[in-house]
């Protein structure tokens, strides 16, 4: 914890220039950071709102809240917000962003005009697809399946489609900025096995986004050329074929929730790391893992066509990939549970959300080989339980894990601690409504419950009672860190430069860094997560 | 009907009480690893909990027996489910050589089932128990699919493509059937029922519900009406393929490629024509996209079915045809024909 002696730094990246334009067209890739985190809480609370909206509507059978046209909107502008807005960005983009350089032991990322261009297509991007909302919605879906889309959908399908395509270049921009800042801004002494396994998270994520994105922004272009031109690509009247979208759209959107969860592995290694004052077990397991992930990420797509008349072949290939690639994610949370073996396991906030993240994230693992075993899938596909298993992974993992390395890091960002028994309570009000909510979502969904309906037989009522409580208590738990977090910046007790006794190069600065990030250059002669013998620490 | 406190959905069809046993099977699996590893987790965090605020962790590196094991183990637990599932989907996917065929067009938003005999429903569908029942469906506008959760099937209904599903319903009653690929303002309307009746009721109802004529025979009227028949004649005059025995052959297209003769194939053939021509004769046959509905292309496909060249009879008589393709519409009173 904070030692009472510790007293804020008296020059900060935060307190050099304090002037709106100093933030507005920084090239700190700490304030960019905050711009994000700005900008992700922003969306989150857009996206949560709407969340908000289908579970009350969904209180009760009949479509008595929303007409039928607005809850399509309404579930389609939660899809677009939270993948496109929130979770793609989420964890590469603010604690990546913030914590990469300093990681590395370098004074900003390769390139930082660059890093400033990704926040502002990112803020044109989502600017567009709010514009999309204001001027008549969407209601395809985040999918955007075809021919839907392109025929028959009266909505604002081309604004939200373009900032959609706008937001990738944000995304395509910052991998690439992450792969060569790995490559070439390391400390001396910094070789790629000594790297903090949250920086070989964030490289195998840059990979996804540097390959993966085109392939979505040319979709949607095509999609956009279908609506507005009549090109007869999807639409089957004209001599497209509609299945063929879902191949293109998947073949980025399937990798796109490796964007979103190998962050968050990664983050948990860190958090796990410095919590228990450990090495992580089998650390080059763990790195080689995510590297893994991100390969064989690519080759699993056609798990969601299943039953939209894939040959029987494809879908073998791809049932028994999808098999394979839940392995580096099990070896992974194996080796953190080892690594808490005879560690010295700090009870404080961060801990909480990682034990929520373990927990979570073996039901969406898990439920994942009910998806990939085809014959099961028939019957549970675009039913709730594939609604409740995305959840576990998305907000049960990448959500969790952000909240982890957000309790972790927040002294480093901002200089202070905040109130841990609320940081306690929000963890835990967060872990049970979150079970609350999407638990009794498998039930419904192998009951039969389809997704995506407004009105439902009046035999899943209860089911959904029970969900729409989980969100209430959810809501509240996502809403407590909003306060206690920005009460800290007035009145947090003042961190010190490490507080949890947690080793990296990022914990061996000033809690907030100086803009330069380290006022003499650190070289690295220790292993990562190496324990310092007390008397002598790391000397950087 | 059932309460909200079920646990799993009827037991109506042949393959759903296997489709439950892996379900459950990987509930188990699910409960027992999650419980595992949260639980060794909360142990360790509580057994070593620090207790000296200078104390630092173990130096313990990892282990190579270690994670070998923990790679070996749950991959050969998850190809174990891979073999299973793959058996399961095997008996899903593959439909018996006998079948009784029932067609279904979703639109935006119903669904719209033929009988072979010519019955025709909507948002209603009614199957007999102990036959193995396919549906070919397809859609007239956008992305649609057929779940029926008591039989434990579903497949994607795709415009211009013809997918199925089969099932051998078990236990008499009504069962839901819902769209379950989003298509649209009242996707959630797009919902009905499954009434599976005991054989003896079924053949009772279809006696009631037959006014139209069999699907054939409305086939062979629109084959007549859209003036098909100047052009595809019974014998070798016609400046057309002779369609008589066509269905279930491949033949050699101009281009020297073969093509298996099934619904998709004449359903291009009567909408593109110049798409897949029967070597030795011209692409002169004009498009009929737009003049036939998907209903329509179904009758026409059914009459194809229909046609057998040595009873010549039967293009004047088509009704009598309704036993003969795939020998596999069931037997009726003959007051259920026209």
């Amino acid at each position: 914890m904070s030692t009472p002696t510790a007293v804020m730094p008296s020059i900060s990246y935060l307190n050099t220039k304090t002037t709106l334009m100093s933030w507005l067209l920084t090239r700190d890739h700490k304030r960019i950071a905050l711009l994000y985190i700005a900008g992700v809480t922003f969306f989150f609370g857009i996206g949560g709102f709407f969340a908000g909206l289908i579970r009350l509507e969904l209180v009760t059978p009949v479509g008595d809240l929303l007409s039928d046209d607005n809850y399509n909107k309404v579930f389609t502008m939660h899809g677009v917000m939270m993948v496109f807005f929130v979770l793609i960005p989420l964890i590469p983009a603010t604690l990546g962003n913030f914590l990469l350089p300093l990681m590395l032991g370098a004074k900003d990322v390769a390139f930082p005009k660059l890093n400033l261009l990704s926040f502002y297509i990112y803020l044109m991007g989502s600017l567009f697809t709010l514009y999309a909302i204001v001027s008549g919605g969407l209601d395809t879906g985040w999918t955007f399946y075809t021919p839907f889309s392109t025929v028959a959908s009266t909505s604002a399908v081309v604004p939200a489609a373009l900032g959609i395509f706008i937001n990738g270049f944000s995304s395509i921009l910052t991998g690439l900025n992450f792969m060569v800042t790995i490559h070439r801004m390391r400390a001396p002494g910094l070789t790629w096995f000594r790297l903090p396994l949250f920086v070989w998270a964030l490289y195998a994520t840059s990979l996804i986004q540097v390959l993966g994105t085109p392939v979505v922004a040319i979709t949607i272009v095509l999609v956009a050329a279908e609506r507005i031109f009549s090109f007869g690509l999807f639409n089957p009247a004209v001599g497209g074929d509609p299945v063929l979208f879902q191949h293109l759209f998947w073949f980025y959107s399937h990798p796109a929730v490796y964007i979103m969860i190998l962050p968050a592995m990664g983050v948990i290694s860190e958090v796990i790391a410095g919590m228990t004052r450990k090495q992580i077990f089998g650390y080059s397991f763990v790195a080689f893992s995510s590297l893994g992930i991100a390969v064989v990420g690519f080759l699993v797509w056609g798990h969601h066509l299943f039953v939209a008349g894939m040959s029987v072949y494809a879908t073998l290939v791809f049932s028994v990939l999808t098999f394979i690639v839940a392995i580096p994610s099990a070896v992974k949370v194996f080796n953190w549970t080892a690594t808490m073996y005879k560690g010295s396991v700090a009870w404080d906030t961060p801990i909480l959300y990682v034990a929520g993240f373990i927990g979570l994230f073996a039901i969406g693992g898990l439920t994942g080989l009910f998806l990939a075993s085809v014959g099961l899938d028939i019957h549970v596909t675009d039913t709730y339980f594939v609604v409740a298993h995305f959840h576990y992974v998305m907000v049960g993992g990448a959500i969790m894990g952000f909240l982890a390395g957000i309790h972790f890091w927040w002294p480093k960002i901002t200089g202070r601690m905040y109130n841990d028994f609320l940081g306690r309570v929000a963890a835990g009000l967060i872990f049970v409504g979150f079970n609350l909510t999407f638990f009794p979502q498998f039930v419904a969904g192998y009951l039969g419950m389809p997704r995506r309906y407004h009105a439902y037989p009046d035999e899943f009522q209860v089911l959904n009672v029970l969900s729409t409580a989980g969100a209430t208590v959810l809501a509240v738990g996502f809403t407590l860190p909003l306060f206690y977090l920005a009460w800290s910046l007035k009145t947090g007790a003042i961190a010190g430069d490490n507080p949890w006794g947690a080793v990296g190069l990022e914990w061996n600065t000033t809690s907030p860094p100086p803009t330069e990030n380290f006022t003499t250059q650190p070289i690295v002669t220790w292993e990562a997560y190496e324990q310092p013998t007390p008397v002598e620490g790391h000397v950087v | 009907m059932r309460s909200g406190t079920q646990l799993l959905p009827e037991v109506a069809s042949t393959i759903a009480g296997r489709v439950d046993a892996l379900y459950l099977f990987l509930v188990g699996l699910t409960a027992f690893f999650t419980v595992l590893i949260f639980a060794i987790f909360i142990v360790f965090m509580v057994k070593y909990r620090r207790r000296d605020p200078n104390s630092i962790g173990a130096r313990i590196h990892g282990g190579m027996i270690l994670e070998i094991t923990w790679s070996i183990i749950p991959l050969f637990i998850v190809m174990g489910i891979f073999v299973w599932s793959t058996e399961l989907y095997f008996t899903i996917s593959r439909p018996p050589a006998e079948t009784m065929n029932i067609y279904a067009v979703g639109k935006q938003w119903m669904w719209k089932f033929q009988h072979m005999d010519g019955q025709r429903e909507i948002n209603e569908l009614h199957v007999p128990i102990g036959r193995n029942v396919k549906m070919i469906m397809t859609s007239e506008d956008v992305l649609h699919d057929l779940f029926f959760p008591s039989f434990r099937v579903k497949a994607d209904v795709i415009p211009g493509r013809y997918t199925h599903i089969w099932f051998q319903a078990t236990k008499a009653g009504t069962y839901p059937l819902y769209c379950a690929e989003y298509c649209g303002t009242k996707h959630s309307g797009m919902i009905g029922k499954v009434v599976v009746m005991e054989a003896e009721d079924y053949q009772a109802w279809l006696a009631g519900n037959g006014q139209e004529g069999t699907l054939a025979s409305s086939g062979s009227k629109l084959f007549q009406d859209l003036a098909c028949n100047t052009c595809h004649r019974p014998d070798a005059q016609g400046r057309g393929p002779i369609l008589e025995n066509l269905f279930g052959t491949q033949v050699t297209l101009q281009s020297g490629e073969r093509a298996v003769v099934d619904e998709a194939y004449l359903r291009e053939s009567i909408l593109t024509p110049g798409a897949k021509v029967t070597a030795g004769f011209q692409p002169i046959m004009p498009t009929f996209q737009g003049l036939v509905s998907e209903e329509g292309l179904l009758q026409l496909i059914e009459y194809v079915k229909s046609m057998k060249s040595d009873t010549a009879a039967r293009a004047e008589n088509p009704s009598t045809s309704a036993t003969a393709p795939n020998g596999n519409t069931p037997a009726q009173p003959p007051q259920a024909r026209n």
